[in-house]
């Protein structure tokens, strides 16, 4: 197989991967996909929410077959501080629909699914087998890699590097920078395991229907970070993640948080009696549309997390990475079908595409959202959700105080804490930002 | 501080591993005093595969390694650790991911 030449090389088996690969091999290129684990999936982390439109664009029945835990009919947002949250809930009975829109998956079981239909569609899966280098011709095109496994190098017309956030072969060959501090946040989760009816009885949930709660406030200590419970069929996801600078900076410890944040009296009641089966970390791109590298070089392209490619404030990044999978591949069948060589120049129809599709323009709409959430973490995090906590007992509690005394000794504390110009200020900030 | 220790270990004992014995993929440069990235990666590893010696300096056994790389975003721009995937197959395992 050495000896063999393919069209395209894809390295890596996650989402970005395997949906590159999946198109590429469907529209009869003659595919390699690489991948370090030893199945497709077993190296791969996430909460995770699968965005269902973005996979029936590649596979239209995969709801047939797919591993899928539950569709989504609620979200629930905390705004937590250290004894209480304000919540805001959005459950609709629209979303028990036939063709559901958003799923809770197991990453490492939709994965391996995910690959079976790779294969199915031609492509060559080798696993346990890291990909250590790029092969390069005398004048820096991209040729091929080399890999662990076997001597010398396979040669491709082209590389997709799918090789998730911490990706080597790009940064080490000067493709693009490595991540930075400010621009990853480094997540941890653990599953816990309890009976289905136990699961669906503590989240209101009938039959199939799922919910996820998306948490952020003191949990985080003041660094720029968010909390996160999802509801599987027999378990829960459980996570929080936080910026890797910030963590540098304060000295807090990822798993501190989590305890901390598995013990507050909102959470501890969701997973009490659960059994933990695995604890995993991962890196989350954060930097948005600032942070997105070069996409396209001769003889390569860089799609998924390798790429930056995630919207933090939606919390999505498996559709961000499937559509940029895809639309690479459909880029590179492109150049190919004009029988025109993988170069830099062609393959910049792969970023004109992209640039057209949601995937850039939801990242340029929140362009400047990292930067402020990192520099005013302390007030979005931590001053803003002890206010607000403390205005909804201030309005909730009954002691025979005046209404409109216990009004003005609200506004009093927002403006203690922040000042008029402060609050002003914070407000316009995060209205541009959002924009 | 211990009692973290001993949680953070109970918690790796929930995963699977294929340990590639000898082949440490994280390497610490020798040192005779921590630089402050070293420092940090006591607390920020995930995985507490960072400890100190007796002797002051900053070690890493990669057994428990979850491969986040937030070590590699901390320490490899300075030099003071070298970070590599593992061998093919080998590292963690994740069942659920």
């Amino acid at each position: 197989m050495i000896d063999e030449r393919f069209d395209a090389i894809v390295v890596g088996a996650g989402m970005a991967g395997n949906a590159a690969a999946l198109t590429l091999a469907q529209r009869g290129l003659k595919v390699l996909q690489l991948e370090r684990g030893e199945y497709s999936g077993s190296k791969n982390v996430q909460g995770a929410i699968l965005y269902a439109d973005m996979l029936e664009t590649l596979i239209p029945d995969f709801r047939e077959d797919a591993p899928l835990e539950r569709h989504l009919v609620e979200q629930r947002f905390w705004m937590m501080d250290d004894r209480s949250h304000v919540g805001l809930h959005y459950k609709s009975d629209e979303f028990n629909e036939e063709r559901a829109n958003r799923y809770t998956i197991i990453r490492a079981q939709f994965d391996k699914w995910f690959s079976s239909k790779v294969r199915e569609a031609g492509a060559v899966v080798l696993c346990e087998t890291t990909v250590t280098e790029l092969a390069r011709d005398a004048y820096g095109k991209v040729i091929g890699v080399r890999t662990d496994r076997r001597d010398g190098e396979i040669h491709a017309d082209v590389v997709v590097l799918a090789e998730g956030v911490n990706g080597l072969l790009g940064t080490r060959a000067g493709l693009r920078p490595p991540p930075r501090p400010d621009n990853v946040a480094l997540a941890v989760k653990e599953m816990h395991f309890l009976p289905r009816e136990t699961i669906e009885a503590r989240f209101n949930l009938k039959g199939d229907e799922g919910t996820v709660i998306e948490a952020a406030g003191t949990i985080s200590r003041g660094m720029t970070g968010m909390g996160f419970i999802y509801a599987n069929k027999e378990c829960i996801s459980l996570g929080i993640g936080c910026l890797v600078a910030d963590f540098q900076a304060t000295g807090e410890t990822p798993y501190g948080l989590l305890e901390r944040f598995k013990q507050h009296p909102s959470v501890a009641p969701l997973i009490e009696g659960s059994e933990v089966k695995e604890y995993a970390a991962h890196l989350i791109p954060e930097g948005g549309y600032k942070a997105i590298p070069q996409l396209y070089g001769d003889g390569w392209v860089v799609v998924g997390d390798a790429a930056q490619l995630n919207n933090a404030i939606h919390r999505e990044g498996s559709n961000l990475a499937m559509t940029s999978g895809r639309i690479a591949a459909e880029a590179i069948f492109q150049v190919k079908s004009r029988r025109e060589p993988m170069t830099a120049k062609n393959l910049a129809l792969y970023k004109t595409m992209l640039d057209d599709s949601f995937v850039i323009k939801d990242l340029k709409k929140y362009k400047d959202m990292p930067a402020l959430m990192h520099i005013q973490s302390q007030n979005f995090f931590l001053t803003y959700p002890q206010l607000v906590s403390k205005a909804m007992q201030n309005f909730l509690r009954v002691d025979g105080t005046p209404k409109k005394e216990k009004e003005a000794s609200t506004l009093r504390s927002f403006v203690a804490a922040r000042s008029w110009l402060g609050l002003f200020g914070d407000a316009f900030r995060f209205a541009r930002a959002w924009r | 501080m211990s009692e973290t220790a001993v949680r953070v270990e109970e918690k790796l004992f929930y995963n699977r591993y294929l340990v590639d014995a000898g082949r440490a993929h994280i390497k610490v440069r020798p040192h005779a005093a921590p630089t402050a990235p070293l420092l940090a990666l006591l607390k920020v590893c995930p995985a507490r595969c960072y400890e100190m010696n007796e002797a002051g300096q900053v070690e890493v056994c990669v057994d428990g390694c979850v491969e986040c790389g937030t070590c590699r975003v901390i320490a490899e721009p300075s030099g003071d650790i070298e970070w590599s995937y593992p061998r093919g197959g080998y590292g963690v395992l994740f069942k659920f991911g």
